[in-house]
């Protein structure tokens, strides 16, 4: 047993960006407990002042490689509004497909390639092709799959490129579509009904942790909300999403490059526990299965629980990609030219549930259609203050085990956040409050 | 056969896409692990080993921290490769170069800017030697591939030094500026086969310049066709505002 207890775990592994690990503890007395962002500054601010419309989204797309898609989608829907850009209904239905696929492509990546790691007792995935071959190649073909329906519907998955205001440069084929949908129903339905069964096996190692926070994220009438929606807290309920700032309050904190976040308590919860807390009731029956069988339940405030509402969600993003693929054919796919006639210049705001958690952006454009003031408030940012908070119960709790024990708890603790460290370090606009 | 190659992986200033990439090799990646041993990589892996025969890099360069570190990496490595258009020519982060360093710093940081150290956003030929560039953003996987094989078998990649016009006429695309749209292809180097033009998007740059850029014979292709030369100039800027540093005069 140790009353005196230091960890610093410097730019920890497994994680997107750069972040360290620190903790305190000095005779008994918990001194600091916190994620440090060492990331280095990005300046995006300074990127997109004065920028075109046209660029925005290409922009912004670049503060993160694995968050590009949520990113441009985001950036694009705020600048629609800010110009009074309307898009089509084969738009909408389009970027909600997009959406999937990467949620798909992000989740299956957590899961297996960074997390199952440390269930399995190893650094990395690469043992695991030759311990578990056939559980690796599950995951890169799913992780395939979830790219082509990028690469198909979006030109490239990393960095999208046919997306724009106002609509698509390009509007996939029927053939591409058929094929993409035939491929969800042959290998991502089984091979996700395989994950559940692999993520039963590892479930028991999940750490018994709870912690009561607040949850935030959209939700909707219809779907399970994930291109638009309210902001739903699970302590105040909805408000529409131009009352974003009042939901986020960012602030400066010292020991971070990222601004942390805070709205009814100290801290929130962003990401796909948030988004299975606030709207299972919307989830296909395929997914309320596995989270049966998967243990995880309504109101959960276990934050490993996360990497589990990540999997859950999958079955989900499979299916309604299936139905959507059906619509749009249904439908007639149209060559349409997307909108770029701006009927007004103004504010505009987007916010968009991507895999780490609900993503804002806000810009304001001049009268030459160039952006004048840039806003964005990042999923790892929201969640910052609420790893801070679930260190600092976690420490005391598994004090009597060994310091490596405590450590390979915490590591497992910030990436069941999945968190993403390059995002977090956008573009830092410009008030500081004291 | 030999020894395997030892393959590291790095991250510096950037998105971490070009990285993203890398794991993105569903169907190749098992093949890849077949020829080479990767002994570091943060994003996917705890190790962190000695030397290596191939260092893959990512990202610019733009902390005092950055610079110590490339030095550390580059000691370690045989064969260093610059990954991306942020670690080939500063990418996108070196838009904030074109404005006094004093300025974005106080614009994003406040009264606390001295917190953060920050330098101009440099490429890493800046720095260190290179020895071979992986272009694009994203690089893509089969420039990346082809590097790759190439060293593994011990050969030396040969870059393309010409425009993307070129490989955008080969796959017949109608001409950009025909559709009254801006397009950087005239004047940035090819290699990417033209992937953006072709699924209707304009050239952005992302590649950097071709050695001899003819930007005077640009600036006729735009006017001729209405364009703003100004415009151009500066979506120019978002991927090579430090080669044209250079070249603007």
């Amino acid at each position: 047993m140790s009353t005196n207890l230091e960890i610093k775990v410097e730019h920890l592994t497994r994680v997107e960006g750069h972040g360290d690990i620190v903790v305190n503890m000095r005779d008994g007395v918990l001194e600091k407990a916190q994620l440090e962002i060492v990331e280095a500054p990005r300046y995006f601010e300074a990127m997109l002042k004065g920028r075109s419309f046209h660029e925005a989204a290409i922009i912004t797309s670049r503060i993160c490689g694995i968050c590009s898609l949520g990113h441009q989608i985001t950036s694009l829907k705020a600048t629609e509004q800010a110009l009074g850009l309307e898009v089509s209904e084969q738009t909408v239905l389009l970027r909600k497909l997009l959406i999937h696929g990467a949620a798909l492509q992000s989740n299956i990546l957590h899961a297996y390639f960074l997390a199952a790691p440390d269930f399995l007792g190893v650094g990395s995935v690469f043992p695991l092709v030759g311990s578990h071959p056939e559980v690796v190649v599950r995951a890169l073909r799913m992780k395939r799959l979830a790219n082509d329906i990028g690469d198909v519907v979006s030109g490239r998955a990393v960095h999208p490129i046919t997306p724009v205001p106002g609509g698509f440069t390009r509007i996939p084929t029927e053939k591409e579509l058929l094929g993409l949908k035939q491929r969800l129903l042959d290998d991502m339905v089984p091979d996700f009904l395989a994950t559940v069964d692999t993520m039963e096996a590892l479930a028991g190692m999940i750490p018994d942790f709870t912690r009561e926070t607040e949850f935030i994220s959209l939700r909707g009438d219809d779907d399970y909300a994930l291109y638009d929606g309210d902001i739903c807290s699970t302590d105040t309920g909805r408000v529409p999403d131009s009352d974003y700032m009042a939901m986020t309050n960012e602030h400066v904190v010292s020991h971070s490059t990222s601004k942390h976040c805070k709205v009814n308590r100290s801290s929130y919860m962003v990401g796909a526990l948030a988004r299975w807390n606030n709207n299972h009731d919307k989830l296909c029956d395929v997914s309320l299965q596995a989270a049966e069988r998967l243990g995880l339940k309504p109101n959960c405030h276990n934050p490993y629980m996360n990497t589990i509402a990540q999997v859950v969600e999958a079955g989900h993003c499979a299916l309604d990609a299936v139905a959507i693929i059906d619509t749009l054919l249904e439908n007639g796919l149209k060559d349409e030219a997307p909108n770029q006639e701006p009927t007004k210049f103004g504010t505009g705001i987007g916010a968009t549930e991507v895999p780490r958690g609900i993503l804002y952006h806000e810009y304001t454009y001049d009268r030459k259609g160039r952006i004048a003031k840039a806003n964005c408030v990042i999923p790892t940012g929201q969640n910052l203050a609420n790893i801070d908070d679930d260190m600092k119960k976690l420490v005391p709790e598994v004090i009597n085990e060994s310091k490596a024990d405590i450590t390979l708890k915490l590591e497992m603790l910030v990436r069941a956040y999945d968190p993403c460290i390059s995002c977090s370090v956008h573009l830092l606009d410009v008030d500081f409050i004291e | 056969m030999a020894n395997k190659p030892r393959v590291a992986i790095f991250d510096f200033t950037g998105c971490e896409g070009c990285e993203l990439n890398q794991l993105n090799f569903e169907d190749q990646l098992l093949d890849i692990l077949a020829h080479v041993d990767i002994v570091e990589w943060r994003e996917a892996m705890d190790d962190r080993p000695g030397e290596y025969d191939i260092a893959f890099v990512e990202g610019s360069l733009s902390t005092p921290d950055c610079i110590k570190r490339i030095h550390d990496v580059r000691r370690r490595a045989k064969v260093l490769v610059a990954l991306g258009s942020c670690a080939v020519t500063g990418g996108v982060n070196a838009v904030k170069n074109t404005r006094p360093i004093e300025e974005v710093r106080e614009e994003v940081y406040g009264e606390d800017k001295y917190l953060f150290p920050t330098l101009p956003a440099l490429p890493l030929s800046a720095v260190v030697k290179v020895d071979y560039n992986v272009r694009g953003c994203p690089m893509t996987q089969i420039e990346f591939l082809k590097v790759f094989t190439s060293l593994v078998m011990g050969k030396t990649p040969v870059e393309p030094d010409y425009s993307v016009c070129v490989e955008c006429k080969l796959k017949e695309n109608e001409c950009v500026y025909e559709k009254g749209m801006i397009c950087l292809g005239p004047v940035t180097r090819a290699g990417c086969e033209a992937h953006c033009t072709s699924v209707g998007q304009y050239c952005t740059g992302c590649r950097g310049l071709v050695s001899e850029p003819n930007l005077k014979g640009m600036e006729e292709i735009l006017t001729a066709h209405g364009l703003s030369v100004d415009e151009a100039w500066k979506r120019l800027e978002l991927y090579n505002a430090n080669q044209l540093e250079g070249v603007k005069g």
